[in-house]
């Protein structure tokens, strides 16, 4: 697969770098990745990434959080082991519910929070001691990387990113 | 340039004057009421809602009234409490349903009608009153941190703190009427309430003297009103000359300076207003962070004010460089403070529920028997709703959407304000009529006069101010634009 060759164009400078992905979709080009130093806005746009539907799984976690936390303080404050809260011995859930609403809360909050940052993680494919992925270790201090997948258009693209402002262009091949 | 129209002046002009026909109706009918309507509505309430309000009560007696008779829990449950906490001795003897007992209850329900009026016109007062100090304060904060994106509403701001000088002059007004016994509002101004040999005499609040008396209260209240009016004076003038000064920064930074200094009193004499003119209407009760809880309910309804004007005036073209970010801005700004509001009112409502000590639960318990609807209504309009309403980010810049959010906060609004007021001055007597809706319009009347005419007379834009720039490109990176394109503009 001839596929597995790419080219990798670095720039220096975030504005210069979006003006390029701008001009790269123009002609109709699949960008594979853009490896950043810092988030830039706009460049998700710009390279056409759906929006993300991580804010949709943290309702969801919230949710159910907040489902957990009333089950739980139902469980060990009114049936495993009834307690009297607040000298009002009710042993009824709702009348005793606006001291659980602190946990409600915390648990809603928990669960959104971490379950939230496991799902980015795994859906960025990063987890402890994997080996990092950005091909240039320049893209961590002061570089942009765009990675742009060649199929038999080696010249046309090279010629295409030189005019963009691109301080270097390397064809490599990918493993 | 805006110019305040002929048609919009017209109509500020007319609700203020049938707010001002309505309130001087109800205000002569108040004045005309006599014991004899006092004890008609005392057997209508006993005859009428008897049996609703004992299965109301039942659950509260149990905890916090074994010396209360059980028509007085009925009745003034608030009143009951702060009486039987410092004299209940003196009680047990009137407390046997004798004629005197009968006599002094017409006279409070009495004092509870005549309050009515006076207490509606406070409400509206207090609420627009507060609303307008909260935009100057809002203001102040956008100046201190130097922000960015408000700048191109920051005029907008400035023109509704146009309404916070005749609010003070009628704020005034009606605490030296309170002052002088014309009406019944505070009830700790009664005569002999400090006064040992009195029938009267409250040791509670005698013990409080240091604080609640006529002339501190009176001096205090003149103060915070000549803190508030004086830095909404000179910052408007500051604002208007940072449009043509182009000295380098140098208003810019008096202004800043200024905003610091306003702050730093506000925080303080907030405070202690909303003990004065919210708390002490409960005088034997308390709760620490009540001022934290005022100031949440005024914020948010002040950010909603501005989001409306913001949004009418966006509608009218005269608004250069503000664009959908700047209201989405003001709606995460309404969403989040509904959120802080809830969180205050829940968090007094918790620790007070929790302890469940009797001079503390008096607050929760007059407005649960008398005032459930409003008071659990109001939860409703200001939590549940605008956060199922605003949650969304896309919903947040669509004007229709903060319109119709923001119509139900600034109503739940008013109610919360509505329940802090009208459980201590009317009690049980409260209905929601011609004085409480002539009062609104007298205030919202006078709230667009002043406004927008303040906002005809300034430029629409603050075009000294350092960021404007930065104003006039915000764009939130969520959401698209409508009108103007967003191309080439990654900000």
């Amino acid at each position: 697969m001839e596929s597995s060759k790419v080219i990798h164009a670095f720039y220096t400078d975030d504005e210069i770098l979006l003006d390029a992905v701008k001009a790269v979709k123009a002609e109709h080009h699949h960008i594979e990745e853009v490896f950043c130093p810092f988030p830039v806005h706009g460049l998700d746009k710009a390279m056409g990434l759906a929006p993300t539907k991580l804010a949709i799984t943290a309702f969801m976690y919230g949710i159910t959080g907040l489902a957990v936390a009333i089950w739980m303080t139902n469980y060990m404050m009114i049936q495993d082991w009834p307690q009297d809260i607040g000298g009002k011995p009710s042993f009824s859930w709702v009348e005793n519910m606006p001291a659980f609403v602190p946990i409600m809360f915390e648990l809603t909050v928990f669960f959104a929070a971490h379950l939230m940052v496991i799902t980015f993680y795994m859906r960025s494919r990063i987890w402890p001691f994997k080996e990092a992925e950005n091909p240039d270790p320049r893209t961590t201090d002061d570089h942009f990387l765009m990675e742009i997948p060649v199929h038999n258009n080696e010249e046309e693209l090279t010629s295409l990113l030189s005019k963009t402002g691109a301080v270097e262009i390397n064809v490599v091949d990918k493993h | 340039m805006y110019q305040f129209s002929g048609r919009l002046k017209t109509f500020s002009i007319a609700l203020i004057l049938l707010g001002a026909i309505g309130l001087a109706f109800s205000f002569y009918s108040g004045s005309k009421t006599t014991l004899e309507d006092a004890k008609h509505a005392i057997e209508a309430a006993n005859h009428g809602t008897h049996g609703g309000h004992e299965a109301a009560t039942a659950p509260h007696q149990e905890e916090a009234s074994h010396h209360e008779s059980e028509e007085k829990t009925d009745k003034e449950a608030h009143a009951a409490m702060i009486e039987a906490y410092s004299n209940s001795e003196a009680h047990e003897t009137t407390d046997g349903h004798g004629s005197s007992h009968d006599d002094a209850h017409a006279e409070h329900v009495l004092h509870q009608l005549q309050n009515r009026p006076w207490s509606a016109f406070y409400v509206a007062l207090f609420f627009f009153l507060g609303m307008t100090l909260l935009v100057l304060t809002f203001y102040a904060i956008q100046r201190v941190a130097q922000v960015g994106w408000s700048v191109v509403i920051l005029r907008v701001m400035e023109a509704i703190t146009a309404n916070l000088l005749p609010v003070s002059i009628l704020m005034i007004i009606v605490l030296a009427a309170s002052v002088m016994h014309v009406n019944h509002l505070f009830p700790w101004m009664a005569e002999g309430i400090f006064d040992p040999e009195s029938d009267n005499y409250d040791a509670i609040i005698d013990g409080k003297s240091w604080w609640m008396n006529s002339t501190g209260f009176m001096l205090r209240s003149i103060a915070y009103l000549i803190i508030w009016n004086a830095y909404r004076y000179v910052i408007r003038k500051g604002s208007i000359k940072e449009d043509t000064a182009n000295d380098g920064n140098k208003t810019y930074k008096k202004n800043y300076n200024l905003s610091v200094v306003f702050l730093f009193l506000f925080m303080i004499t907030e405070s202690m207003m909303s003990w004065d003119w919210i708390m002490g209407l409960d005088p034997h009760w308390f709760s620490t962070l009540f001022g934290w809880y005022v100031l949440a309910t005024l914020l948010v309804s002040a950010l909603t004010v501005i989001a409306f004007v913001t949004i009418y005036l966006r509608e009218k073209n005269v608004l250069p460089g503000i664009n959908d970010s700047h209201i989405h801005d003001l709606a995460k700004f309404m969403f989040g403070f509904s959120v802080f509001w809830t969180y205050l009112w829940f968090a007094q409502f918790m620790l007070i529920w929790y302890a469940d000590i009797p001079e503390e639960t008096t607050y929760f318990v007059a407005r649960f028997t008398e005032y459930k609807l409003p008071f659990i209504g109001m939860v409703v309009m200001n939590f549940v709703f605008p956060v199922l309403l605003l949650i969304n980010s896309d919903f947040k810049s669509k004007p229709w959407f903060v319109f119709i959010g923001g119509t139900v906060i600034l109503l739940g609004h008013y109610i919360d304000v509505f329940v802090m007021v009208m459980p201590s001055t009317v009690g049980a007597q409260w209905s929601f009529g011609i004085p409480e809706i002539s009062a609104l319009f007298f205030f919202i009347g006078l709230f667009i006069y002043t406004t927008f005419s303040a906002f005809a007379k300034a430029n629409p834009i603050a075009k000294g101010n350092p960021f404007l720039k930065e104003s006039e490109h915000f764009h939130y990176y969520n959401i698209e634009h409508t009108s103007e394109d967003g191309s080439g503009d990654h900000h």
